[in-house]
């Protein structure tokens, strides 16, 4: 088994810097609920399916993330607070690059 | 007022099964929901995605999923409340509840389920200073009746399936049609994406890409929309309107059922796991909706969390009444419709 480290500021503005397995098939939305990093129901909503913007994040460092899909491409323009380096954190598929990965989570839609 | 024995609120998976459990138990269901159509979230969000982990389905379409359990359900003749919101809920006298929608229906039986799922959809609000001031005086997030936008000057924000077919049909209605999206790119029917295409080369549409309203301006009503289409200000356009409809998709929000006085936790409804009810007895919370030690937001427990509420609700309604488990192949199905289903019988002939 092998873990990465992954720095996540939540939405209180709060640090966690956490392990997350790249041999599980998670995503890094999955990853906020396992350490409930966001409460139940504010994150993941539509389950990891790049219909919801309730994952978005920001990317703070400069990894060299996979390329946004269409789909991903498509929410991220309909959602808000969007930025230049906004991603959906359920189409982050953890892996050994993303070691040392920061983001933080956008605010949720009310 | 419309009287039912089971009162489910909420119309998918979950709250669509429950009336075939119930019904096998001779009990009638109502279903009130918040969106137009039965279905949930399989049929708002993803009626076109496979599900791989119904029992006896290798892969069916979510879509598909939703019509098979309302062909299954038919026999037990479900009433719906559709389009409408459970507001409120209120105890009667002879321990009976009345759920009142948003509009007013109200709906009286001795069991409440709530099947809610992640709660009743509402539309996405962009984020908007001072949006709210302007609600109903020039702002809208649905259309309800489009001849309020004949001869007006409309301005339309989205990218997805409502924001073309709304600025397609209000091409013909309203006097101006923007429609204003934040890339170039539209996710919708190709069709729609055509026909905005040939709208906007006969100067039928005007189309703003990529662009974002980010204000609003008007006394007391919505005059003007100011549309960014880069980061520089200086070159905003400020457009003369009077109607904005943005349409951003809906997204799911617990609701009024938050001030029942139902034990919440993580957004969701504690239940008892003995048969799913909540700490006001005579109320339940099945599927999705609710919480408990172990709990997966799965359709398939959904489907087993209604199974038991129904037992219980039965020995609620008839506290007298004796009752074991039939199988269904044991005792077929009897509708209230009078159809009635049955295993054909085994004996056919005898050998001589």
């Amino acid at each position: 088994m092998t873990d990465i480290k992954i720095k996540i500021t939540d939405r209180e503005g709060v640090l966690h810097e956490i392990d997350a397995p790249t041999d599980m098939n998670m995503n890094l939305m999955e990853v906020v609920r396992s350490y409930e990093l966001a409460p139940e129901g504010t994150i993941g909503i539509c389950g990891g399916m790049a219909m919801c913007a309730s994952c978005q994040c920001y990317v703070i460092s400069d990894h060299d993330l996979p390329e946004k899909s269409d789909d991903e491409e498509a929410m991220l323009s309909e959602a808000f607070n969007v930025r230049e380096n906004s991603r959906l954190g359920c189409q982050l598929h953890i892996n050994e690059d993303m070691d040392g990965l920061e983001v933080e989570l956008a605010p949720e839609e009310l | 007022m419309i009287k039912t024995d089971i009162l489910i609120i909420g119309a998918g998976p979950t709250g669509l099964f429950a009336v075939f459990e119930a019904g096998l138990l001779q009990l009638k269901c109502h279903l009130i929901d918040a969106l137009p159509q039965a279905g949930g979230q399989c049929s708002e969000i993803y009626p076109k995605k496979p599900i791989y982990d119904i029992p006896g389905f290798p892969e069916v379409l979510a879509g598909d999923l939703v019509d098979n359990l309302m062909e299954q359900i038919k026999p037990f003749q479900p009433g719906f409340t559709l389009g409408e919101r459970a507001e409120t809920i209120k105890k009667l006298g002879d321990g009976t509840f009345v759920v009142t929608t948003n509009k007013g229906t109200e709906h009286n039986a001795p069991v409440v389920a709530i099947a809610g799922g992640l709660g009743s959809f509402e539309p996405r609000k962009p984020l908007l200073q001072n949006l709210a001031d302007y609600e109903d005086k020039g702002v809208a997030y649905m259309i309800k009746d489009p001849e309020i936008y004949r001869d007006k000057k409309v301005v339309l924000a989205g990218g997805g399936d409502s924001a073309l077919d709304w600025s397609i049909f209000l091409a013909d209605v309203a006097s101006e049609v923007t429609l204003v999206h934040r890339r170039n790119e539209f996710r919708g029917a190709l069709d729609s994406v055509e026909k905005v295409q040939q709208l906007k080369n006969e100067g039928k549409i005007n189309l703003v890409t990529p662009g974002e309203i980010v204000g609003l301006k008007g006394e007391g009503k919505l005059e003007s929309v100011t549309i960014r289409k880069t980061s520089n200000a200086a070159e905003d356009i400020h457009l003369k309107v009077d109607e904005f409809i943005p349409l951003f998709g809906l997204s799911p929000k617990l609701g009024p059922i938050a001030d029942w006085d139902l034990e919440i936790e993580k957004n969701a409804i504690k239940v008892d796991t003995f048969d799913y009810q909540t700490n006001i007895p005579g109320v339940y919370a099945i599927g999705d909706v609710n919480t408990y030690p172990g709990k997966l937001k799965l359709i398939l427990c959904g489907f087993h969390e209604a199974t038991l509420m129904c037992q219980s609700a039965y020995q609620r309604i008839f506290p007298d009444k004796k009752y074991v488990m039939k199988y269904t192949t044991v005792g077929g199905i009897s509708g209230f419709d009078g159809s009635k289903k049955e295993a054909p019988k085994a004996v056919v002939k005898a050998i001589d």
